[in-house]
């Protein structure tokens, strides 16, 4: 079973005046099957967090270790990450002219599994994750995300989940920005692979609306660079009811 | 109608919209090089070229030392025929626009003439090699398609030189052209032509444009509908490397009823001063109803330090057209991009081979010549793993 095991994570990045550490030790153990949200104020560090698993160049790991099944994550190059089953939906999809979603797709798909799909079964397998999530076939000729609403981009970030199949599914602020309906079928999509049950999901988000569609195992408060509380789903209405503001100040004493 | 432009695109050029000052030159178009004075850079049609580079083009400075040959190859029904300054068919298309231009017509010793019979059908190309072996040269080359016929020529220019030119275009009525010309020059060549295409009555001509090597490159193609039902469909492409300086000129003067034009140009950027031009002139004259045109340009910029000019300009003097319409944007490739493309599992070099090939993709197919569509892909794939 495949387990993602993050230890005492410290990350910095480059400030005007210095490095700036923005994680300040990192405890997290996400299994096959799992999710977890992680939720916290802005500024807290979620972010960070997700693009630092990704590997993004503009972060600096500066102590602590990150391994999946035991192979240490942190010297993997970004597309080694990807390949070894981490996914990141990030919250701002990037553009990329000149590149069909098609084309991205089958590149992506056969750097993935190590081999190009048969193109038959591989033309129907999109076609109906694309209906899943209602996206248009005509966008399967769009360049990637050029042009795209902020609900588009999203549903085509949870689109690579499905056919990516990853080990490990991170969702960065993935609600941010949608109306209802959209994030009712972006929040379908990721429980369809969640409840394959193959993948371990930690779900970032700021509010907790989109916990009413997807129900964590496990929930986590992000303060000031570190997981602060952890607890069960009734996590979440407390701070629903409460807010961050306690973790926020005892985030600034800690 | 317009493009949108990516969000975050950034590049140091500019994009302009308004009056064609130039399709109007501001010189007369003239054979006669005395008729242009010697620019000094701030004419609207020289202020984006660096003149110091034009190895003396464009003040008469430049000596030709005959360092160019040109040779044709032609299927069965062609004729190609290398004659003097005097022959009758020559300059048939259109004057010279700008002084460069004039120079080379007023100094070339030879020009060669391909014709192309009346209601012969080619079914391989002509094939025109322009090769250069250091020297300095005024060229001219004439191809004549006669009513009817069709055929596909395609100029490969290789090697180093400094070569000014002129290349003629007559497309005889209801005939079909295609010209791919090449520019896979040495890293020091200097190229300056004049591509002008005189499209006869329901005739199609259609140009693709490959500029990848030289130090400066400037091609000017040009439409002259002679009659009407014309059509024009000009693609470009062009990779723009550190240092380079290629500029490509259109211009399309729709001044014949029930004429179509479609141009459709794209450039890669990448390296300091690496430096794109591409300026869009688009006339509709008063008589000219019944218009079809659109024209287009975007340009990706891969690195830091590139610069691009984009000019579209559109000038409509009757209402009574069909459709008019330009578009142009430029993004950049940069590292988010990469990294979004990384975290799908896709390496650095091949999601930078994914994003110029579909860039590219479509204007490459308009050529039709397998093999020379796998080698320009492959010559694009090499610019590439150079700058990585």
């Amino acid at each position: 079973m495949a387990t993602l095991e993050i230890h005492d994570l410290h990350v910095s990045v480059e400030a005007e005046g210095g490095p700036r550490e923005i994680l300040r030790g990192v405890d997290l153990t996400v299994k096959q099957g799992e999710t977890h949200a992680i939720m916290g104020p802005n500024g807290s560090g979620k972010s960070t967090l997700a693009y630092s698993l990704a590997g993004h160049p503009k972060y600096t790991v500066t102590g602590g270790t990150v391994t999946l099944d035991g192979e240490n994550v942190l010297d993997m190059t970004v597309d080694e990450r990807a390949r070894a089953g981490v996914f990141l939906a990030m919250q701002y999809p990037v553009e990329v002219p000149g590149v069909s979603v098609s084309n991205f797709l089958r590149t992506s798909a056969t750097a993935i599994r190590g081999e190009a799909p048969k193109l038959r079964t591989w033309v129907k397998e999109v076609k109906e994750a694309m209906q899943r999530l209602q996206i248009d076939p005509a966008f399967a000729e769009r360049n990637v995300n050029e042009g795209f609403s902020g609900g588009e981009k999203k549903r085509h970030e949870i689109l690579q989940l499905e056919l990516l199949k990853p080990k490990i599914a991170i969702l960065d602020e993935t609600d941010s920005g949608l109306d209802v309906d959209a994030l009712r079928v972006v929040s379908e999509g990721v429980n369809r692979v969640a409840e394959s049950g193959e993948v371990g999901t930690l779900l970032i988000t700021h509010y907790t609306r989109i916990l009413r569609y997807i129900k964590p195992d496990h929930v986590h408060v992000f303060s000031a660079g570190r997981i602060v509380e952890s607890g069960g789903p009734e996590l979440a209405d407390t701070l629903e009811n409460e807010g961050y503001e306690s973790y926020v100040k005892g985030g600034a004493s800690a | 109608m317009a493009e949108t432009i990516p969000a975050g695109a950034t590049t140091e050029g500019a994009i302009q919209v308004g009056h064609p000052r130039d399709a109007r030159v501001s010189a007369p178009a003239s054979y006669d090089v005395a008729d242009f004075p010697v620019p000094h850079g701030r004419e609207e049609e020289w202020r984006f070229t660096p003149l110091e580079r034009l190895r003396g083009l464009h003040d008469g400075t430049a000596v030709a030392d005959g360092g160019v040959k040109v040779e044709v190859t032609a299927p069965q029904g062609v004729t190609v025929e290398t004659v003097g300054r005097d022959d009758a068919r020559l300059g048939k298309a259109g004057k010279p626009v700008d002084r460069v231009a004039a120079q080379a017509y007023s100094s070339f010793e030879k020009a060669s003439l391909v014709s192309v019979p009346k209601d012969t059908v080619l079914t391989e190309p002509v094939r025109i090699a322009v090769h250069g072996a250091g020297g300095t040269a005024y060229g001219h080359q004439v191809i004549e398609v006669g009513a009817f016929a069709e055929a596909v020529v395609v100029i490969d220019h290789t090697g180093d030189a400094v070569l000014a030119a002129n290349v003629e275009y007559v497309i005889g009525d209801g005939a079909k052209l295609t010209v791919v010309s090449v520019q896979d020059w040495d890293d020091k060549a200097v190229h300056i032509a004049q591509h002008t295409a005189l499209v006869g009555r329901d005739a199609s001509f259609k140009s693709v444009i490959v500029t990848l090597g030289g130090d400066l490159v400037r091609l000017s193609p040009r439409v002259i509908y002679g009659a009407p039902g014309g059509e024009a469909d000009l693609y470009g492409l062009y990779f723009t490397d550190k240092g380079q300086h290629q500029e490509h000129r259109l211009f399309i003067d729709h001044d014949t009823p029930h004429c179509r034009s479609n141009v459709a140009y794209k450039g890669a950027l990448q390296g300091q001063d690496a430096h794109a031009v591409w300026i869009g002139d688009v006339l509709i004259r008063a008589e000219a109803e019944g218009t079809d045109t659109y024209e287009l340009n975007r340009n990706l910029v891969l690195t830091d330090g590139a610069r691009v000019d984009s000019v579209p300009n559109l000038e409509i003097e009757t209402g009574e057209i069909v459709g008019a319409g330009h578009a142009s944007a430029t993004g950049r490739f940069d590292d988010e991009q990469l990294f979004y493309l990384m975290a799908r599992g896709i390496p650095e070099g091949e999601a930078r081979r994914l994003v110029v090939r579909g860039f590219f993709g479509e204007l490459i197919q308009q050529i039709g010549l397998p093999e020379l569509e796998e080698r320009l892909m492959a010559k694009i794939d090499a610019e590439l793993e150079a700058s990585v």
